[in-house]
């Protein structure tokens, strides 16, 4: 199904597109409130944008120095091509340890390679422990934000979800109340891990050190508790310099939910002693996005989501209509990348306002690449009929008798059609929407008898 | 005042076939403030509705043309920002290495800034109406006509600047100020259904606070809430700043 | 050839470099009062902030039945003994642990491995107190880092609040897998 599809599906329900919406409005609110708190805010995003800026211009070079700094301080690192890699290597790790049940904090990058479906294929149990996406573990259903994975349920939803996982008193609503449970239910199993994995939002070249931010602290819940930690990134996230982070850490936060940080940035250097910290670092087409010219700034993407809370489509389309591990803005940009067939309307799903490029605390000109998407997916999808029309209108603009003869036309077809077929439901345009008036003359026309 | 004698009219292709009063407001309005302006005959269309549905290299021929038909002048000024953004940054890379692109680029304004920042008028003039503002995206963020919300920089908005100089206009603070009303060229077609709740969210922003008329600088914008609107038998205005501006004025 | 070795030709080969500089920066700070600034800032995180006999009153009215202090500036007599399992600690009501410094921006204090101890214990605990001198702040992140620039633990942490979540309907709440609660203390230096 195209985004369009999906998205006129979603909007059926017009209580909860309006709550999407205005909930997801807030969040962009707060980033406002607390951005405008911060004067150097503007030269916060440059900085921020500049370092990433090197650093894909650098990426072998820093992952090379991470990796030495990393093996330093007792971390074992990975490299996975792809997916499957990726995965046979978690399961890999997992296996060694004889342990069939791990704990996973939010990770997007374990959602891009389908990770959990693997290690349950292969008979280990996976719980993810972020509340949000245990509840949509729950429902089998994949995150719907990067960063608000159950954004897209109502608490109703989620009451009827507990009571029949975890035995919460039916109808009972209160976010407090199902909260707790998820706590109570989730603390056995952290207790019980041997293994955990966590993403990583930052990893630093020069100590070799990585960094997790949570507020919930439920990575920080899974690793101490468990023997061995398996961190999962990909290969774009990596800064130079301890000192950058004080950058990074400054807009994160804020731009995500408008909070000035996550209540636990947790900084993995080595592993306590007798346990083991595995880095896996991914490719996965990266390397191939960072060879397009016009799309590679697109891996300075720091996963904040705020490109999400601003995007009109998103707030009132969700997360679901994008058919892509990261919906939205940023993940319109970056999937074509891994699949162009697959998502070729993402590009398409916006009106190019560009209001994700200034929000976004990179710097990444999203819209300008929805727009040069725009193009390669024309190139590399020939839909005949819609090339015929462009054709055609590009043979009109460039002649002004075509254009004249074909404007006086459409005028007159306007004017003579009767309202049925001007708003047939073939019409989209009209199906809502009303035409202009059609009027008698053309500017073109008045200015001839009036000026010349 | 210096003299501006030599102003090229850019009129985009539905203004001229759908909304000729926008036209004739922009030019009178230029002329009131003192300029003399040309219309090229042979002017057609900037090309944006082919480039933003992934044809821009289908504009080579448009934005030649448009390059020729326009290079003469020592200013060109169109009552649209959307389309003078293409032309700044979405000409084919063939027509950008044309002689006289470069020249064009600095050239072309949007009617609002070319008010404020070339001829730096004061406005005089009556319009006692409630009056909300729709900025249109490629406005604000493409040509940077105002702040826009996202940024933590000054605020200004060039509109409000021109508008809030007229006697009796009562400029309405909206929620959102700044969000899009899913017109989108081909998206309102393309995304029927999205395309129409984005507008009808605006519409509601500007009822909710008793707006009369709807005003911008982008038709296209209005053209798509105006239609929404009017098949909900709503009783808001529409009317493209030059219009309120030329009316004001006389 | 490894996936190592692959990847890296990979990024090493064909990509339009255009070689932009590492930026050098001197964000200055715009906090002014750090102990307002700090208070403030954790108390917009759903911390709390206490003066030291606030603190004692506030404890004594408790009945906790496993306190565990490793603090160096609060004595806690009836302190359990910290385990060498974490997994041990399940049970446990309070912690009371030292921070080295709090950033006056966010509310983050750094905690590192000779403050924990058991780096399990900030979260299983179900609430957290942290002993913290005034004198002992830094304006933004920037200057947190340039302190901790030569420090080398195997794990640090800025912890700037209870565990907390907003995961359904984006209603806030308290106490999702870590610490219900956290209270700042200020010790005199």
């Amino acid at each position: 199904m195209s985004h369009s599809e999906k998205a006129s599906l979603f909007i059926q329900d017009a209580e909860k597109t309006q709550w999407h919406d205005e909930t997801l409005w807030f969040v962009r609110k707060k980033r406002d409130l607390i951005t405008k708190t911060i004067p150097e805010w503007e030269e916060l995003r440059e900085t921020a944008s500049q370092i990433k800026d090197h650093v894909l211009d650098h990426l072998a070079d820093y992952l090379e120095e991470f990796e030495r700094n990393a093996n330093k301080n007792g971390i074992q690192v990975h490299w996975a091509q792809n997916a499957e890699e990726h995965n046979r290597l978690v399961l890999d790790i997992i296996q060694s340890k004889q342990c069939q049940s791990i704990v996973k904090s939010k990770s997007i990058l374990t959602e891009e390679c389908h990770l959990n479906p693997f290690l349950e294929k292969n008979g280990v149990e996976v719980v993810d422990t972020d509340l949000g996406e245990r509840i949509v573990q729950f429902l089998n259903q994949p995150p719907s934000h990067i960063v608000l994975p159950a954004i897209h349920l109502k608490k109703r939803e989620i009451s009827e979800l507990f009571h029949e996982k975890l035995q919460t008193e039916k109808g009972n609503e209160d976010p407090y109340y199902l909260t707790q449970a998820a706590r109570i239910h989730l603390r056995e199993k952290f207790l019980n891990a041997k293994v955990a994995i966590t993403g990583v939002n930052f990893a630093v070249a020069e100590t070799g050190e990585f960094v997790v931010c949570t507020n919930e602290g439920n990575a920080d819940m899974g690793v101490h508790l468990a023997d061995v930690h398996i961190a999962c990134m990909g290969i774009e996230k990596i800064i130079p310099r301890r000192k950058d982070l004080g950058v990074f850490m400054r807009i994160l936060a804020r731009s995500a939910t408008g909070q000035p940080i996550t209540n636990y940035s947790s900084h993995f250097r080595s592993p306590a002693s007798g346990k083991e910290i595995h880095l896996i670092l991914l490719d996965n087409g990266r390397s191939a996005q960072l060879k397009r010219e016009k799309f590679r700034n697109s891996l300075k993407c720091i996963r904040c989501g705020a490109c999400m809370n601003t995007c009109p489509i998103y707030r009132k389309s969700g997360g679901y209509s994008y058919d892509s591990t990261v919906p939205g803005p940023i993940g319109s940009i970056l999937s074509p990348g891994t699949d162009l067939k697959k998502h070729s309307t993402l590009p398409f799903a916006s009106t190019l306002c560009g209001s994700c490029s200034d929000v976004c605390p990179v710097k990444i000109n999203i819209h300008e690449q929805l727009y040069e998407w725009r193009q390669e997916i024309t190139k590399a999808n020939p839909d005949r009929p819609k090339n015929l029309s462009m054709k055609l209108a590009s043979g009109i603009f460039k002649s002004p008798l075509a254009y004249r003869i074909s404007g006086t036309l459409m005028r007159k077809v306007i004017q003579a059609l009767p309202n049925s077929i001007l708003y047939h439901p073939l019409n989209s345009w009209g199906k809502q929407r009303d035409l202009p008036q059609v009027p008698k003359e053309s500017f073109r026309d008045w200015y001839k008898n009036n000026r010349l | 005042m210096p003299e501006y004698k030599n102003i090229g009219l850019f009129i985009p292709c539905y203004i001229d076939q759908f909304y000729p009063q926008v036209g004739i407001a922009s030019l009178e309005l230029l002329e009131k403030l003192g300029c003399q302006v040309g219309f090229p005959l042979g002017q057609t269309c900037c090309g944006q509705p082919l480039a933003n549905s992934g044809y821009e290299r289908d504009t080579e021929g448009s934005s030649l043309h448009f390059i020729e038909q326009f290079q003469h002048f020592d200013y060109i000024v169109a009552p649209s920002g959307s389309c003078v953004l293409h032309i700044k940054e979405h000409f084919p890379a063939s027509a950008k290495i044309h002689p006289s692109f470069p020249e064009i680029k600095d050239k072309i304004f949007e009617l609002t800034e070319f008010l404020t920042d070339i001829l730096k008028v004061a406005i005089q003039g009556k319009f006692p109406h409630r009056v909300g503002y729709h900025a249109s995206c490629h406005g604000l963020r493409g040509l940077r006509l105002g702040a826009s919300s996202e940024l933590n920089i000054a605020d200004f908005n060039k509109s409000k600047q021109l508008l809030s100089q007229l006697e009796g206009l009562d400029w309405v603070e909206l929620d959102r100020k700044d969000e899009c009303c899913g017109f989108g060229g081909t998206f309102a077609v393309s995304e029927e259904a999205l395309s129409v709740q984005m507008g009808n969210d605006r519409l509601r922003d500007h009822t909710s606070h008793q707006v009369e008329i709807i005003t911008g600088g982008d038709v296209s914008c209005l053209m798509h809430l105006e239609g929404i609107a009017k098949r909900q038998h709503e009783k808001l205005k529409f009317m493209h700043i030059a219009e309120i501006l030329n009316q004001a004025i006389s | 050839m490894n996936s190592r070795s692959i990847i890296l030709e990979k990024l090493r080969t064909g990509n339009p470099v255009a070689d932009k500089p590492l930026p050098e920066w001197n964000l200055i700070s715009s906090a002014k009062n750090l102990v307002s600034g700090f208070k403030k800032a954790i108390e917009a995180n759903k911390g709390e902030v206490f003066e030291l006999s606030e603190f004692e009153n506030w404890l004594k009215s408790q009945e906790f039945e496993q306190v565990l202090s490793i603090s160096k500036h609060f004595n806690y007599p009836n302190s359990i003994q910290i385990p060498t399992d974490a997994h041990e600690l399940a049970e446990l009501n309070l912690a009371i642990i030292d921070g080295q410094f709090g950033t006056a921006e966010n509310g983050a204090i750094w905690l590192d491995d000779k403050n924990l101890n058991l780096r399990a214990l900030p979260f299983i605990t179900e609430h957290l107190v942290i002993i913290l001198s005034k004198k002992q702040l830094v304006a933004t992140m920037h200057d947190a880092y340039k302190r901790i620039q030569d420090s080398n633990s195997g794990f640090g942490l800025f912890l700037a609040g209870p565990s907390k979540t907003a995961d359904i309907e984006q209603s806030l709440v308290i106490g999702a897998h870590g610490a219900k609660s956290l209270r700042v203390v200020w010790c005199e230096d």
